[in-house]
């Protein structure tokens, strides 16, 4: 019988992804669990401060999860400044201590209002027996409240405990290796075995861990010892297998960082094996959004990763004049060594945006540059990318042609590229130095008044790493060596292939010597 | 005189402001070995007079005596644990077996497993209920059997006083006065003090050496069982008697006219 390659590529990623997952995720709800429970019982013992605590923990599930976590990354970040000015010593705002504070919020909810209303409601007569048999406030809540109360406290710690699991996958983005790292990559790379494997083992860990849950509240309410063993016994055990393999590995020395799609988990990849062939050991932060990972780089967070200079150039300087490439490249460096950051160098390709459209439709229209397509616009729709309409370059575009369309849509950009061949929407969003563009034959319109700033694709080091020339000299030999065709096809490669199997293909295409 | 176990010296206890108190300057001594019946209509404050005295209720105004020691200096924990406490709704902690439940206030106290384990023998001899039950919950109990574990419970720790708060309330007649003989045989054979509230008088009469009726927080009638039947002085507790009384002549005719 013959398996598919990706579902052995990513049980092969299992003890990572699933030992992080699982470290996340209990830490999360051993915190939440260390706060709300006595939170929870000085509120049945305070009503005053009954409303407040649930509503504030109501308040935070009504953020959406993703949300909470994005947030928790940027008040960390300047806490962690704060710290180390004021203390000299700085903490990694990135991946697990914003996404253990976050998840920790997150499973508050449950546990603080099934334990007030398990002890609330517990019948006065039997509170009242307490007391008249001589019992203290203590002897009460341990002798009485609490084993009365258990099997609702249990059924909001198992609630909890779901929760914390599932939103866990969400904690990628902000660094954070989990289960979410297969649906990530997989969404990006449309590789669809992730993502349903990545679902699968979130939701067999969930339902694992509830279940040993659940034999403990029955063992609790039966007074029977086997139960409870029993689902301690599995907690441990899946606890003690998956953090092994993730507590045992040595740490690696370079961190080399990834944004959301293809081309930047190629390029993180062939970095990572560039590095192990120097004898550098190094691990990948793959999924970190666009604004997160310039300032992880920053903090020191991660050490390395390709940036594309429009980026810098506007979101990060805030200019929204467009200058030659030269000129970029030159100020760009300017203003990053004053942040004590190094440019290396660019890889050779720039992966601009740009605006595509179906080749038939193009011709059958007559476009041939953005300005020919400005005409016909109204009666025309157009899918961008969850950050094109709100970045700078779409309104350069828009006031330099006078762009208006019919409809605007978000979409994930690999759909969009479809949506495009099956004529759902007219126009796209695209990339220079995207694969897919060739594949569902599509056309890049030109862009004669130069509206889009120029988008070279630049290694950047980490302020700890300006000075380190054993990473530089590693990585030296990737600077120009990748133009934007061998990027395209690597690209294409990569919705068949693994980042890894691809990276190693590229290499070959550009390694010195050859 | 004999020390008397319980003293109330003019007790008055009101909950919040302006409110009618709910013990209105009470006094009342409660000689050791005796056995009171506190009688009187719901919302009468006889419940607060009870409280009072293990301090399940804070004191207010005047001063209550538990053995010769004014409530207020001793630690309430202790106190309550050296007096036994039965309750109208049983309140047995249905997570803890029949034996659990009884053994509660010794181990309290400290007392060892062995010491424990005797005293639930002699207990459920006591309250005659067969010792197979020690491992029961009391959710596998009838009524009568529950509460005959509540008054074992309240005496487990060998208290000198026991208060009863409408001990027989939930039970059936029969239940009841079976019950009710059984506690009075216990009063006796154990030397305690026992003070009982109940709203039925006729429990009362039959019971007690000795019956206070509250009334609108006021102590307004202290007799003999025989005295209160024979001539009540305040009207209120004329009507009370009023019923008891025919029933008891109605039943003497009836019995009467049996050849």
């Amino acid at each position: 019988m013959n398996f598919d390659p990706r579902i052995g590529e990513a049980f092969a990623r299992l003890p990572d992804y699933l030992g992080n997952h699982v470290l996340v995720s209990a830490t999360a709800l051993g915190l939440g669990l260390l706060i709300s429970l006595p939170l929870a019982i000085a509120a049945t013992r305070r009503p005053g401060l009954r409303w407040p605590l649930l509503a504030f923990a109501s308040l935070i599930q009504t953020i959406p999860s993703l949300a909470l976590l994005a947030l928790f990354y940027p008040l960390l970040l300047g806490l962690s400044a704060l710290t180390e000015r004021t203390f000299g010593a700085g903490f990694s705002a990135l991946g697990f201590l914003p996404a253990v504070v976050a998840l920790t919020l997150y499973s508050m909810l449950p546990v603080l209002r099934n334990t007030v209303t398990g002890i609330v409601g517990l019948d006065p007569a039997i509170k009242e027996a307490a007391l008249g048999v001589g019992m203290t406030p203590r002897q009460t809540l341990f002798m009485v409240e609490l084993p009365l109360a258990l099997p609702v406290i249990m059924a909001g710690i198992r609630t909890a405990a779901v929760w914390v699991i599932g939103t866990a996958t969400l904690s990628t983005p902000i660094g954070q290796t989990s289960l979410g790292n297969y649906i990530f990559t997989g969404l990006q790379t449309q590789n669809w075995v992730f993502v349903l494997f990545g679902c699968v083992a979130a939701a067999a860990f969930a339902l694992a861990v509830d279940q040993f849950l659940a034999l403990i509240e029955r063992g609790a309410g039966e007074r029977k010892r086997a139960p409870i063993a029993l689902g301690v016994a599995g907690l441990a055990i899946i606890l003690a297998a998956s953090l092994a393999p993730v507590l045992g590995r040595p740490a690696a020395t370079y961190i080399v960082g990834a944004k959301t799609f293809t081309e930047q988990y190629v390029l993180a990849a062939l970095i990572r094996d560039r590095l192990a062939s120097a004898d550098l050991t190094a691990s990948r932060r793959d999924g970190l959004g666009s604004a997160v990972i310039f300032n992880a780089l920053l903090a020191g967070d991660i050490d390395v990763y390709v940036e594309y200079s429009g980026t810098l150039w506007t979101n990060q300087m805030g200019r929204r004049d467009v200058r030659p490439r030269g000129e970029v490249l030159a100020e760009l460096d300017t203003w990053l060594r004053q942040r004590k950051l190094r440019m290396l160098g660019g890889l050779g390709f720039e992966n601009a945006y740009a605006l595509a459209m179906p080749r038939a439709k193009a011709a059958a229209l007559g476009v041939r540059s953005i300005a020919d397509l400005a005409a016909h616009a109204p009666q025309l729709s157009i899918a961008g990318d969850y950050e094109f309409f709100a970045r700078p370059e779409w309104a350069a575009l828009r006031d330099a042609y006078g762009l208006r369309f019919r409809a605007e849509r978000q979409m994930q950009p690999d759909f969009m590229y479809q949506a495009a061949a099956a004529g759902d929407v007219d126009v796209v969003s695209a990339y220079t130095s995207e694969g897919l563009v060739a594949k569902y034959d599509l056309v890049i319109l030109d862009d004669p008044k130069r509206a889009i700033p120029p988008y070279d694709a630049i290694l950047l080091l980490a302020p700890k790493r300006a000075g380190d020339e054993k990473l530089a000299a590693t990585l030296m030999p990737l600077v120009n060596a990748i133009d934007v065709e061998k990027m395209r096809a690597a690209n294409l490669r990569a919705t068949t292939s693994s980042p890894e199997e691809v990276a190693r293909w590229l290499w070959e295409q550009v390694r010195p010597g050859r | 005189m004999t020390q008397a176990a319980i003293v109330l010296d003019n007790v008055t206890k009101a909950f919040g402001d302006g409110a009618r108190p709910a013990l209105d300057r009470v006094s009342l001594r409660v000689p050791a070995r005796q056995f009171l019946a506190v009688v009187g209509p719901s919302g009468s404050g006889k419940t607060t007079l009870l409280r009072l005295i293990n301090r399940l209720t804070d004191q207010g105004e005047g001063r209550v005596l538990v053995e010769g020691r004014d409530a207020r200096d001793v630690d309430p924990i202790a106190l309550r644990r050296r007096i036994g406490y039965v309750f109208q709704g049983i309140g047995l902690f249905p997570h803890m077996t029949v034996a659990e439940n009884i053994a509660i206030t010794p181990r309290l106290m400290g007392w060892d497993d062995k010491r424990r384990g005797g005293r639930v023998n002699k207990l459920l001899k006591l309250v005659r209920l067969p010792q197979k039950y020690r491992g029961r919950l009391p959710s596998e109990l009838s009524g009568g059997e529950r509460q005959r574990v509540g008054i074992a419970r309240a005496l487990a720790a060998e208290p000198k006083i026991v208060l009863m708060d409408e001990p027989f309330g939930a039970l059936d007649a029969l239940t009841r006065d079976a019950l009710g003989r059984d506690v009075r045989a216990l009063h006796d054979k154990l030397r305690l003090t026992t003070v009982m509230i109940t709203h039925d008088l006729t429990e009362a009469v039959l019971l007690a050496d000795r019956v206070v009726v509250i009334h609108q927080g006021r102590l307004i009638e202290d007799a003999t069982p025989k005295a209160l039947m024979t001539s009540p002085r305040h009207a209120y507790v004329r009507e009370l008697v009023e019923t008891p009384r025919r029933q008891a002549e109605r039943l003497g005719a009836l019995v009467g006219k049996r050849p």
